[in-house]
């Protein structure tokens, strides 16, 4: 039962609080994408064993979506931030980078 | 409003706690950012308060203007007031990037009173009421419901769904049930 | 004979004696007893029946670690089958019964399982399942099934309720004993906030018992002190009776409180589940003696040398007259020691050591009892009780040297840490060989949300097994608990355990260790399911050996104590097997919960009325009144339909649709969801939103959509209603107001965040009411108060107003194919209008009608319903609802998903009606038949139904659903597959099955 706190109100949210909404960071493919950029916007999902990106929303609090930085295997959570980042922010990814020094990035 | 009723009539029930369903009971929900030009009028005009900050509840009595979240604020006000805050709401904002809707029909409102209050809530709420701050409008989920509550001197105001109302009493009643203090 | 003695027992009260039953037999107790103690003070040694063999079992135990005492407790509303009687305390009016025996305890016929033993060797239950599958069906199971099984489910509804709550805290110390008391003491001066928990009604764990001094005091006594000091500390909280149950992810504990099962029927909660939230966790949950493996260990009257002792101090029990000790440690001469003082007498103490030296054998020694050292044992006799003791050198093959008389048997085989709640969420154990246990690895520690420790291991938990190191280990671990939260504060009192030299243990595994086939087979070590010594050596010789495969394949384990006792045993007897050591035969993954908790704490509230919550309309008491008969709508409840009379569901349905065609019906629509989105860039916001243009849409008026997930699959639909220039009001689905809602703030906070629109879910502010039907109109104008004629209010368009006093918004849309008003009025007077509307329409005829009504209505029309047509395979060009989707649009939500080659295909299912030859009714579920089989052997299909009813406005069956060709194949008389015989043979038709040029609602 994780917690994750989130970064418009500052509840350090339980997860029932929280719904689940997967992958962060995907980037939207509409009319006129390739067949393979579809595919991989719609289907084809990261599923790493360490670091991880994903998407949450504190359904049961101020109804916002953000965005958490978290080690799937350990449940370390390494900071959570807005959903309206493009990416994450510098300082949180050289904090990853620092704690995993294998982990080879966002993207 | 003549025909305006609460959705449980206003039933009530004793425990090692008091719960009481009230209302119906004024509000608006307000989606502005905060730095949106004539909000503080808007909410002073409408609430008689200042722009509530992050998670808290400003205001007194009747009247009170809550946080719900970064863009959005809950006026809490009497039941026939909302027409007149409504105008004066869009005349303060008017021209801005604001929605603001009527709320009070969609909402019920319980009371929970008593020296031990928190511990009916407690039953039912993922929060540490030990560090809840004295004027934090906290929004979680009671059981399996979405739920607001706030604390004053004499226990709880909680708001949830009208939909669920029965549902809310029923959580309440349960857990204020005499002999389950905890 | 098992029996209480005259004097002493520290946690009884003889001046109040508790009156009890078992198996119908009364016997008497005292307050403070557990149920096991007082069983044997009435001399109740047999308790049960194992579960494969049904051999007599007698306690074992004295605490949570008890395989063999498990009773019924209880009848009726309160009855509860596998309850611990070491664990369960003594009330007046207990009535219990032992399980797992037919027809009675002493006379079991199952007990010739036992005889059959060699044919129901381990692996027994695996290999019956594998192989032959005949044997297992019509031999094995019936006889099994007959035979076998613990206790018997209740029958009737729980009579209690139960509940659970959330906690929060610094440092929760799980587990009561002197080392979990040092840590509140500790943390609670420190300041922190502090949960602390005990599993039993009492504090202060085995010190007591065992005769240790703290603080120069009894053990009890500085127990008490120190309760007396946390009371005072308002930071402290202190729970007894409440089991740490699991330990999970970032700080999360379960515990199980057992609120009233001593005080059955006074009102509180029977359980409550705590859901505790805690920085540092603190397990100080002591260690479980282990068994020795020698043959007869099963037979009652062999019991764990620290739980004999348990029995004698706690509760003045004597386990009977004379009691052999067998151990290979020194620990079990305090049960030696402690029988002797209570005036009883200990034979022999069989030490399997060759040499004993330390402070309690020397103890002993003075004391005059007699020690054999190097020494085990052969064999135990007796049937339903121990009868005597053969004795034989522990380093041979087990030729019997002597024999002893004796009512008991204390063994002891070392202890085991409790590591249960420090493993739950990922700690690490490690092989301590001077112990020859696991214990927690403070190096590899289960890890919290910042990555870092979570949980500290204290005491005999963390391996620390004598009372003066426990109390050390317990200040430094609390110590390091502390400076994970930041205060680095050296603690400022630290109580101390007087030394006891106790000399090592030394392992042992089977005795005598050079112990044959024979005698192993009579060696039990998990005594509830029947495994013994044998059973793990064959699984290893049959190849399994991993360690989880020997649990399963024996069922070692895997009964309701999940091997407290027999856990290490059996390890080390399969790592033996495999000429491996024991670390590297490695140990079972140990899971929550540490003991069982019941499914009504697991429920906690949810039963009843408040089971789930239940949505219900401001009208929903009307309905009530009137007898409706509802169906869930997500958690909605809506009226299916109002019978009267004695009227059929099929008979009032068809009453509503017919009088809603012919008078006027009015339907409860206040599920329809209702989202207002508003911004200057709302209309661009819904032309992405829906398929079709909404930013055109005139104020004032109406215009139907569709939504689409990425994929391009249809998810909802429903009218959206310009009303001013920035504003739109978009109704979903009654089922999907709160995902709609939650897929439009997911776009915009996402992905188009930069847009300034915003929403709000307005669903239940409004009460809706549908007023349908020729009559309809005349309603409203009886109401009064706004002109709702053709003219001024014509299809598709809405006004604001008033009838009958009432503020309303009136919108003029249809899913009846009648004329027909939807009327929004707030909530809070969603009653008074609904009644109104009912007062106003008697004259003409007006009549509630429930959602069946509603759905045959549509269906008449052809309309598609969300959930029956679609059900997220579906693209809304499936549906012949090509109109719908804008081609102009450059993007909207579903556009790329539907321009895949699979789902542009012509060969897709479509949208037809379908009309059976015969007038009857298509089954729901059915499939159109299509000639030839398919890869998989199956017959081919072209298409199936969708949505059937019977027509009442028809007179016959109707239907839609997707056939390949769609509208194309119209004419075609297809076959529809029932389960129960011919297919039936339909029509293709157009789906509009009633006014197809719409001129009834267009008046
Ligand atoms: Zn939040």
């Amino acid at each position: 039962m994780l917690i994750l706190e989130c970064p418009y109100c500052g509840v350090k949210a339980c997860e029932t609080e929280l719904s689940p909404g997967y992958e962060a960071h995907l980037k939207r493919f509409g009319p006129g994408s390739t067949d393979a950029e579809f595919e991989d916007y719609m289907f084809a999902r990261k599923n790493p064993k360490g670091v991880h990106f994903e998407r949450w929303r504190h359904t049961y609090g101020c109804g916002k979506w953000f965005l958490a930085a978290r080690d799937t295997n350990t449940l370390e959570v390494f900071g959570t931030y807005p959903a309206q980042s493009s990416a994450p922010p510098e300082d949180l990814q050289a904090k990853i980078k620092a704690k995993r020094p294998d982990w080879k990035g966002y993207k | 409003m003549s025909n305006a009723v609460s959705a449980l009539g206003n039933v009530s029930y004793n425990g090692f706690a008091q719960i009481s369903e009230i209302g119906p009971i004024g509000m608006i929900s307000l989606r502005a950012k905060p730095d949106v030009k004539g909000l503080d009028k808007a909410i002073k005009a409408a609430v008689g308060t200042k722009v509530p900050a992050a998670r808290q509840m400003e205001g007194a009595q009747e009247r009170f203007a809550g946080w719900m979240s970064p863009d959005e604020y809950l006026l809490v006000m009497p039941y026939a007031d909302t027409g007149a805050a409504m105008a004066a709401i869009d005349k303060a904002l008017k021209g801005q990037h604001y929605l603001a809707a009527v709320v009070s029909d969609a909402r019920a409102v319980f009371r929970v009173t008593g020296e031990k209050a928190d511990q009916v809530l407690a039953k039912l709420s993922p929060v540490d009421f030990a560090n809840l701050g004295a004027q934090e409008l906290r929004r979680t989920r009671a059981a399996q419901v979405a739920a607001a509550f706030w604390r004053d001197d004499s226990g709880y105001t909680l708001v949830c769904f009208r939909s669920v109302a029965t549902y809310m009493m029923g959580l309440l009643s349960h857990s204020a049930m005499t002999g389950s203090e905890l | 004979m098992s029996t209480r003695l005259s004097k002493g027992g520290r946690l009884i009260d003889r001046s109040k004696v508790q009156n009890f039953t078992f198996n119908g037999t009364a016997m008497r107790g005292y307050q403070g007893d557990t149920l096991a103690a007082a069983l044997l003070a009435n001399d109740q040694m047999l308790v049960g029946r194992s579960f494969k063999y049904h051999r007599p079992r007698g306690i074992v135990g004295s605490g949570p670690e008890e395989p063999n005492a498990l009773v019924n407790l209880g009848r009726a509303g309160r009855s509860e089958p596998n309850q611990r009687a070491t664990t369960t305390e003594l009330f007046d009016g207990l009535e219990c019964a032992s399980q797992n025996h037919w027809p009675s305890l002493n006379y079991d016929v199952g007990v010739i399982n036992n005889t059959l033993a060699r044919f129901l060797p381990g692996g027994f239950y695996y290999k019956t399942f594998m192989y032959p599958r005949a044997a297992w069906k019509h031999l094995f199971e019936p006889i099994i099934r007959a035979s076998a099984g613990l206790g018997k489910p209740p029958q009737e509804p729980d009579a209690d309720r139960y509940e659970q709550a959330y906690a929060f805290c610094d440092v929760l110390i799980i587990g009561g004993g002197i080392a979990g008391l040092q840590a509140a003491l500790i943390a609670g001066t420190a300041g922190l906030r502090v949960i602390l928990l005990e599993q039993n009604a009492h504090w202060g764990g085995r010190a007591p018992v065992d005769g240790d001094v703290v603080d120069g005091m009894p053990a009890a006594e500085w127990v008490a002190k120190a309760l007396q000091d946390l009371d005072k500390m308002t930071n402290v909280t202190l729970r007894n009776r409440c089991t740490g149950a699991g330990v999970y992810d970032h700080g999360y504990v379960l515990a199980d409180e057992k609120v009233a099962d001593h005080t059955p029927g006074d009102g509180r909660p029977k359980h409550r589940l705590w859901r505790i939230r805690a920085g540092q966790i603190l397990t100080a949950t002591g260690a479980i003696e282990r068994p020795l493996s020698f043959a007869g260990n099963d037979i009652p009257g062999v019991m764990l040398a620290a739980s004999t002792r348990d029995f004698v101090v706690n509760f003045a029990v004597s386990p009977g007259d004379r009691t052999v000790i067998v151990t290979n440690n020194d620990d079990a001469y305090r049960t030696a020691i402690a029988l002797h003082e209570a005036g009883l007498s200990v034979p022999c103490i069989v030490d399997a050591r060759s040499t004993v030296t330390g402070d309690l054998p020397l103890r002993a020694k003075a004391l005059g009892l007699r020690i054999a050292t190097g020494m085990g044992i052969a064999k135990v006799s007796g049937g339903k009780r121990v009868t005597k003791v053969a004795l034989c050198m522990q380093a041979g093959e087990g030729a019997v040297i002597e024999e002893i008389a004796c009512e008991a048997v204390a063994m002891s085989g070392g202890w085991s840490p409790v590591v249960h709640l420090w493993s739950h969420c990922g700690g690490k154990l490690t092989w301590d060989t001077t112990h020859a246990h696991f214990r927690p690895d403070a190096t590899r520690p289960p890890t919290g949300a910042d990555g870092a420790a979570m949980v500290v291991a204290l005491g005999a938990a963390n391996g620390a097994m004598t009372a003066a190191d426990a109390m050390v280990d317990a200040a430094n671990g609390t110590q390091l608990a502390l400076k994970a939260l930041g205060f680095d504060a050296k603690p400022k009192i630290v109580s101390s355990a007087a030394p006891v030299q106790e000399a090592e243990m030394e392992p042992v595994w089977i005795m005598p260790y050079g112990a044959g086939v024979k005698l192993k087979s009579k060696m039990w070590l998990d005594y509830q399911n029947d495994v013994k010594v044998s059973d793990v050596q064959l699984a290893a010789r049959e190849g399994y050996s991993s360690v989880e495969h020997t649990k399963r394949y024996t069922t070692l384990g895997m009964a309701t104590d999940q091997g407290k006792l027999s856990n290490i045993n059996g390890l080390a007897i399969l790592a033996d097997a495999r000429n491996a050591e024991i670390p590297q035969v490695g140990t079972t993954t140990f899971r929550p919960p540490y003991t069982p908790v019941t499914l009504g704490a697991l429920a906690g509230e949810s039963r009843g009325e408040i089971f789930q919550p239940l949505r219900m309309t401001p009208m929903h008491a009307w309905h009530q009144t009137q007898g409706a008969y509802f169906e869930p709508v997500g958690l909605w409840r809506r009226p299916y339909t109002f019978p009267r009379g004695g009227e059929t569901h099929a008979q009032s349905v068809a009453r509503e649709v017919n009088n809603t065609r012919n008078a006027l019906g009015l339907l409860d629509a206040s599920t329809l969801g209702k989202i207002i989105v508003k911004g200057p860039d709302a209309g661009r916001f819904l032309d992405m939103l829906y398929t079709g243009v909404m930013s055109s849409l005139p104020i004032g008026k109406c215009r139907y959509g569709l939504m689409c997930s990425e994929q391009g699959f249809l998810s909802d639909d429903g009218v959206v209603a310009r009303i001013d220039d920035e504003t739109w009001l978009c109704h979903t689905t009654s089922g999907g107001a709160d995902r709609i809602h939650a897929w439009m703030e997911d776009w915009l906070q996402c992905e188009w965040w930069d847009w300034q629109v915003y929403t709000a879910n307005i669903t239940e502010q409004l009460a809706q009411v549908a007023v349908v039907g020729p009559n309809a109109r005349k309603l409203l104008e009886k109401m009064g108060g706004m002109d709702v004629s053709k003219e001024t209010l014509p299809f598709m368009q809405w006004a604001d107003g008033t009838l009958g006093g009432f503020a309303v918004r009136v919108y003029r849309i249809s899913f009846s194919g009648e004329l027909s008003y939807e009327i929004a009025v707030a909530a809070s007077e969603g009653a008074a209008f609904w009644a109104a509307l009912h007062a106003a329409g008697a004259e003409l005829g007006a009549m509630p009608y429930g959602t069946e009504a509603l759905h045959i209505m549509r269906a008449e029309k052809g309309f598609i319903m969300i959930g029956d047509e679609t059900d997220g395979t579906i693209i809304p060009q499936d549906l012949n609802l090509g109109w719908a989707i804008s081609k102009k649009k450059a993007d909207f939500l579903g556009k790329r998903g539907q321009e895949r080659t699979y789902l542009a295909s012509e060969d897709r299912w479509k949208l037809a009606g379908f009309e059976t030859l015969d007038g009857s009714v298509i089954p729901d579920g059915s499939y159109i038949l299509a000639p030839g089989l398919n890869a998989n052997g199956q017959g081919n299909t072209q298409g199936r139904v969708t949505s059937t009813y019977f027509s009442p406005t028809l007179g016959r069956g109707i239907a839609m659903g997707l056939i390949k060709g769609g509208l194309a194949r119209m004419g075609d008389v297809v076959d529809f597959n029932t389960l129960s015989g011919a297919p039936i043979k339909a029509k293709v038709v157009d789906p509009v099955f009633y006014d197809k040029d719409g001129e009834k609602q267009n008046v």
